[in-house]
């Protein structure tokens, strides 16, 4: 039986260019045996659902340090469900304040990882947390 | 600068030193690395003694700060005359709340202003833009058209300041809203002092605010050169920028090599565009980020300028000192700043800040501690510009002129640091250039290989991150964030709407032509794009003419 390695969307919604964090991101999740596909900068939430429908990706994770994370994370959830890509696990991470996570997470984000979080944390967290089944 | 038996002695009473001492030590305990390396990859030794500066010579290494090659400064009495400017980056939500805190940064002491503007404004699009939605007013201040940069510089004395706004793919279309303001002041064009960032190819490299492709967009920048030379002759034209370089994750040799071949480049376009190099070389400006490696940084900033200065004089042929002379603003490593134990980042800026001023730097700001959480509170707006004011005032380190110099450790590195951008310059003169360079993608591979190296020595443990990595502590969540309403981006639209409704129509149609067919030829855009700012045409507005005529970028996606 040949494993099935999972696929993620590593992403940038909105107008914000700074990837540093979602390119160390891409190449980590790489290097633990992932597929990577990485969307580049200024992404719409519809490009970012229309590129997880069309990859087939398990997890889609999405960096964003402009603030604007409350309006777009949501909104791309919501396009998944749309798209009946209930099972992807959404993940995301950049410069969040604390106190907005709940919100994320009743929107349907599963984690979000603020600065200073080592790659190995989302490594694991979206080992055990995927959703669709991974063979 | 050491006699060459002295040095020889040296070397031999070192070596006994290393064999005998040293060794003892050794093997009582080993030093906490095999190696230690810089984040340039230069190995650090021991220790250095005048056998690591057996070559050098005084007069052509460093000569008098303001002589060439500007080793130690650009000016001869550095801050014994004036503390660098403390220049603050601030702005977000409305043009009325930046404007505000304008006015509260120069009451606290702050000698020049600094202008955000939000992700909208910096990829040329309005506020009732779909895709500006979420983005207005978070990371900067919202600018549609001339009507709020008035408001943002309502009771500012645009002859009074010096003004540096982060712009850059519509930076000619920002210049010509400040000016426009300064005529509404009755201050004329060549009374304004300030710098535009302008420089868009750290955008493509680093930094994602790009809007054209690197042709049109390099046209752009001549013409503001150009435009500015006969005009606007006190303004910095460009601020060519390691800082987004470094942040995006390159080391300090790095920031130096792509700075300063970006910097080649524009030299290179404006020459080709007809002018002497000369009459712009003046008014080129350089903006470097400052780490926690206090020598490697003051290193860092001391071979760049001396870099720079022999590139200007032996590429360029320029026979202007002021053509030779690297002048900078410095902002602290906002990336160096930890979420965790937020407090520790006012130890960071303040060695950054040493970094910066021990290295010469003309302008500065200083990051805040909360500035990995969120935008800056004013409180904490407030103590970094008071660490600058301790650095300046209290420290004693701006009573001579470049202190360092002549250390063995600094001077060495500081050679090490040239030589290793000058290797990455050739490397890039051998790839055509910067801008071919980055449209290979050789330059984001380059940068996207440190960071995911920087961020492995972290995970590791090799790299200590106080309070990240070690000496952790459980920690209540911060609060009194600041936070920009929601409610911001509809006003901000309503605005936008009611302007757009009162003014004169038929005048904004008629320059936007105007300035499309100009585009389509070969002449100066400034003129035009002016013209169309005093009419109340928005950015957006234009930067879709331009979009039509010129295209948009479309990047290589690196990984």
């Amino acid at each position: 039986m040949t494993e099935k390695r999972i696929r993620v969307l590593v992403a940038k919604p909105g107008l914000d260019g700074h990837d540093r964090g979602a390119k160390v991101i891409a190449r980590a999740l790489r290097d633990a045996g992932m597929e990577v596909i990485y969307s580049g900068l200024r992404q719409t939430p519809e490009q970012i659902a229309a590129a997880a429908v069309q990859e087939d990706v398990d997890v889609v994770a999405m960096s964003l340090l402009s603030g604007a994370h409350n309006h777009l994370f949501p909104k791309v959830v919501q396009l998944l469900k749309e798209k009946g890509m209930d099972d992807v696990l959404v993940v995301g991470g950049g410069v969040i304040p604390d106190s907005d996570i709940p919100f994320l997470k009743e929107k349907g984000v599963s984690e979000i990882f603020t600065p200073g979080t080592p790659t190995s944390t989302v490594i694991e967290f979206i080992k055990n947390n995927v959703k669709k089944a991974v063979l | 600068m050491f006699d060459r038996e002295k040095i020889k002695k040296t070397a031999a009473a070192k070596e006994t030193w290393e064999k005998g001492m040293v060794a003892k030590a050794l093997s009582r305990s080993k030093e906490r690395f095999e190696e230690f390396v810089n984040t340039s990859g230069i190995k650090v030794d021991r220790l250095y003694t005048p056998v690591d500066l057996a070559d050098f010579d005084y007069e052509s290494s460093l000569g008098f700060p303001g002589e060439f090659p500007f080793t130690r400064g650009v000016q001869p009495t550095m801050y014994r005359g004036r503390f660098w400017t403390m220049r603050q980056y601030a702005g977000f939500a409305t043009a009325e709340e930046s404007n505000k805190r304008y006015k509260y940064l120069l009451e606290q002491g702050q000698t020049g202003l600094s202008v955000a503007f939000d992700l909208p404004t910096q990829i040329g699009y309005d506020s009732d833009d779909e895709i500006a939605q979420g983005e207005i007013g978070k990371v900067g201040v919202a600018i549609d058209s001339l009507a709020d940069m008035e408001i943002l510089f309502n009771g500012i004395p645009l002859d009074k300041v010096s003004t540096s706004m982060t712009i850059n793919a519509p930076a000619s279309i920002l210049l010509a809203m400040y000016i426009a303001v300064a005529e509404k002041q009755g201050v004329t064009a060549d009374k304004l002092n300030g710098t535009i960032q302008n420089d868009i190819l750290k955008e493509y490299a680093a930094r994602g605010t790009y809007i054209f492709p690197p042709e049109p967009s390099m046209r752009l920048i001549t013409n503001i050169f150009e435009f500015c030379s006969q005009n606007v002759p006190n303004w910095n034209t460009i601020s060519i920028s390691g800082y987004h370089i470094r942040e995006a994750g390159s080391t300090a040799a790095q920031e130096i090599a792509f700075t300063l071949a970006d910097g080649i480049a524009y030299v290179e376009a404006a020459i080709k565009a007809g002018m002497n190099v000369d009459d712009f070389a003046g008014r080129l400006s350089f903006f470097f980020n400052s780490y926690n490696d206090l020598f490697e940084e003051v290193a860092k900033f001391r071979a760049a300028r001396r870099l720079w200065a022999k590139i200007m004089k032996e590429r360029f042929k320029a026979k202007d000192p002021r053509s030779m002379m690297l002048r900078f603003h410095t902002q602290t490593g906002g990336s160096t700043l930890t979420a965790q134990q937020p407090d520790n980042n006012i130890i960071r800026v303040t060695i950054q800040t040493l970094a910066a001023v021990l290295g010469g730097t003309q302008s500065l700001h200083t990051n805040s501690k909360d500035e990995a959480l969120c935008l800056p509170t004013e409180d904490s707006v407030r103590i970094a510009l008071r660490t600058q004011q301790i650095v300046a005032y209290e420290s004693g380190v701006c009573d001579t002129v470049d202190p360092l110099a002549g250390s063995y450790y600094v001077e060495s590195l500081t050679n090490a640091l040239e030589k290793k951008a000058m290797d990455y310059i050739e490397k890039i003169d051998s790839l055509g250039g910067a801008v071919k360079a980055i449209e290979q993608g050789y330059i984001q591979k380059e940068i996207a290989d440190s960071s995911y190296a920087y961020q492995k020595e972290i995970e590791s443990g090799k790299r200590v991150v106080v309070g990240l990595n070690k000496f952790q502590i459980k920690e209540k969540p911060v609060e009194d964030l600041l936070r920009v309403d929601p409610i911001v981006g509809e006003t901000q639209i309503k605005k936008l709407k009611a302007m757009k409704a009162s003014r004169d129509n038929v005048a904004v149609k008629s320059k936007l032509e105007a300035l499309c067919q100009a585009a389509q030829g070969d002449g100066n855009l400034m003129p035009y794009i002016l013209d169309a700012v005093r009419v109340y045409a928005t950015e957006g507005e234009i930067c879709n003419v331009l979009r039509e005529v010129f295209g948009e970028y479309r990047p290589v996606e690196i990984l």
